[in-house]
């Protein structure tokens, strides 16, 4: 095992992929020359040249349905937008070719493209560079959405992505690259569906996210030492689909649960979940279960609003703790 | 080209075009649902551009006016009626529709129906062509309104960056929907836009397929020869509405069969009478033999196929789930 930071991971997959088959190629603004933005494609240029590491144009709609286009003819693409608040741009090839091509050809054609983005509030970046978007890709039929909570999710999703004959968009998170973790040594691969049990507990379930995770699992440690309460985290790597075994496995032993998300409330994670538990294990349930979410605003540029905009672990900890009538 | 050249394509235009007449009536007849894009009029540009290049070896993308683009890449027309008919026979299965035409052995590589949404995907596929190292070009048709798109001028600048091996043609039918060329765009000719990105062009006549042939052959050739990609004009006109909803009250009678006297198929078929090569008689006798296959091979093809499963609406959403486990489980071997 290795202990790597997350963009790491992330170069690492992409290496030994380009590696192993010619036609994984990778694409995006800054991600050759300049090494990326966050050094997910760092050296890989030097490595692979410019073919298959292309520095592209600043045009996300225009490079995105170049990657899909090559990707009818097996090329595989890695397709990096530098911040998802530029994936509007691109969203119609990505949605309109890439989602629905194998239906529409019925079954002739397909896209196997990796579409990366960093998505999340990072720091006083402002309405336009700070959108959470997962809610928007988790709602297309056809598209794969997943999102990694740590480096190895990073690399093992990102491996499996490429591999598949689908067209998987990866959610990644600003404030994340820099975060460390094990990997592996040895090839990996993260299932591209399913959800992970980030913490065992008994009490209630905390499901979370990509950065979210964090904030359960941090809120789970307190929920334990200060007031008693077992908390069982589940990490919902895979958003679309959701895993509504792995939901009601959890909710049917826990009897409760908080959805914590960094997109805002409406139409968005916490409300799909809440969705599944109702179809699944609605009789499972003890209490109604609760959405943590951001404050449905442009994000703010000033550093007071941003934070009360943004929930963290403590507003996962109020949450429980009102849950069980603790507060 | 050769005379028996022109009398096989004169063949083909006669069935593109009695093909989309017949599609017409099987949508009166309610035969045909959704929306229907006609190309009659038109037909010397898609002839012209694929006589000069490889039908089946090349790859072509185009809008959702494709049954005929489709058709000429090698599509079997049985099929493609059967895909407006919405029948599991078709080529895509009855999921796609006419917009949605699709046959990836010939290397159509499909209509789309989001104006300008080929470029890059042409421009992609080139790349991939690129990467790959074999002859083929990329060949993207679409109309005059298509290059109001951003994608558009994101594609051609793309293109000429990494020379990519694909020829855009503009079959400019003076048209956007049903916004005249002059009321939409303030540039009439289209292949003056593309200057700016250092992208050679050309412009001709789309109603006679023998100029249509010779402009492509040069536009073709520089593809081809790895000198990136070519820009090519054809100026033409839809003698249908853009779709079937569409009276035609934005333009007058007398322009239409202004257009009409220029017929592709008349053109064609005059100049063969005139060569020798043709009578009138014959050309009827094609007509009717046409007409006959259409109706007794295409048509019947299309009602006696079957309707998909409703069991299968989930089909192609995904690819095969069973091939995909080692990913979707994380259980590689």
């Amino acid at each position: 095992m290795a202990n790597i930071m997350y963009w790491e991971a992330i170069q690492r997959a992409h290496d030994e992929e380009m590696a192993r088959d010619p036609l994984v190629i990778c694409m995006g603004e800054d991600i050759g020359v300049a090494g990326g933005t966050y050094k997910a494609t760092k050296g890989l240029y030097e490595k692979y040249g410019p073919l298959r590491v292309m520095d592209t144009p600043i045009s996300e709609g225009g490079f995105t349905g170049l990657g899909i286009g090559a990707s009818f003819l097996g090329v595989r693409p890695i397709i990096e937008i530098m911040s998802v608040n530029f994936a509007w741009l691109a969203m119609d090839q990505m949605f309109n070719s890439a989602a629905k091509v194998r239906y529409m050809s019925g079954g002739q054609l397909t896209a196997p493209c990796v579409f990366r983005s960093a998505g999340g509030a990072a720091h006083q970046l402002g309405a336009q560079h700070s959108a959470r978007m997962e809610k928007v890709f988790m709602g297309i039929a056809g598209l794969r959405v997943v999102t990694p909570s740590n480096p190895k999710q990073a690399y093992g999703l990102l491996k499996s992505a490429i591999r598949c004959d689908d067209p998987v968009f990866i959610n990644e998170h600003e404030l994340m690259y820099n975060m460390k973790g094990e990997v592996p040594d040895g090839e990996y691969f993260h299932p591209l569906e399913g959800s992970d049990v980030a913490r065992a507990g008994t009490d209630v379930t905390l499901f979370g996210y990509n950065i979210s995770v964090h904030w359960c699992l941090k809120a789970a440690e307190i929920l334990d030492k200060q007031y008693g309460i077992s908390a069982e985290v589940v990490d919902l790597y895979s958003l679309s689909p959701l895993d509504r075994e792995g939901i009601k496995k959890s909710v049917s032993k826990t009897h409760r649960a908080v959805i914590a998300e960094e997109d805002e409330a409406p139409v968005g994670v916490g409300s799909e979940v809440i969705a599944i538990i109702n179809e699944e294990c609605f009789f499972e349930l003890d209490a109604a279960p609760v959405r943590v979410h951001s404050a449905l605003v442009p994000q703010p540029y000033n550093h007071t609003l941003e934070k009360a905009a943004i929930p963290d672990h403590e507003d996962v900890v109020k949450a429980v703790l009102k849950l069980f009538g603790k507060a | 080209m050769k005379i028996e050249d022109k009398k096989r394509v004169l063949r083909e235009m006669v069935l593109h075009r009695r093909f989309e007449e017949r599609c017409y009536q099987a949508y009166i007849e309610r035969k045909i649902g959704g929306f229907l894009h006609l190309y009659p009029g038109q037909e010397a540009c898609c002839n012209g551009v694929m006589e000069a290049a490889r039908p089946g070896h090349d790859y072509v993308i185009t809008g959702y006016r494709d049954h005929v683009h489709a058709i000429k890449c090698g599509a079997d027309p049985k099929e493609v009626m059967a895909e407006l008919y919405g029948k599991e026979t078709g080529s895509s299965k009855g999921r796609g529709g006419s917009m949605h035409i699709f046959d990836a052995d010939k290397r159509f590589m499909g209509g789309y129906a989001l104006v300008g949404g080929p470029f890059p995907l042409a421009a992609g596929i080139a790349k991939a062509i690129q990467l790959k190292g074999g002859d083929e070009i990329a060949i993207c048709f679409l109309g005059d309104a298509a290059n109001n798109q951003g994608v558009f001028h994101e594609t051609l600048n793309m293109a000429a960056l990494w020379k990519l091996p694909v020829l855009f043609v503009c079959e400019n039918n003076l048209y956007g929907i049903g916004t005249s060329i002059e009321r939409s765009t303030a540039v009439v000719h289209q292949h003056k836009r593309v200057a700016a990105y250092n992208i050679p062009a050309d412009e001709c006549d789309g109603q006679d397929i023998e100029v249509v042939y010779e402009h492509a052959r040069k536009a073709v050739d520089h593809v081809r020869s790895g000198n990136g990609p070519f820009f090519l004009e054809l100026m033409t006109y839809r003698y249908r509405g853009h779709s079937m909803s569409d009276s035609r009250g934005y333009r007058s009678r007398e322009e239409e069969e202004l257009w009409k006297q220029r017929d592709p198929i008349f053109i064609l078929r005059d100049r063969l009478i005139k060569e020798g090569a043709l009578t009138m008689d014959e050309f009827e006798a094609l007509e009717k033999e046409t007409d006959a296959y259409i109706e007794n091979e295409v048509i019947k093809f299309s009602e006696e196929s079957p309707e998909p499963r409703v069991e299968d609406l989930e089909k192609y959403v995904f690819a095969d789930r069973e091939t995909q486990l080692p990913w979707l489980t994380g259980k590689a071997a």
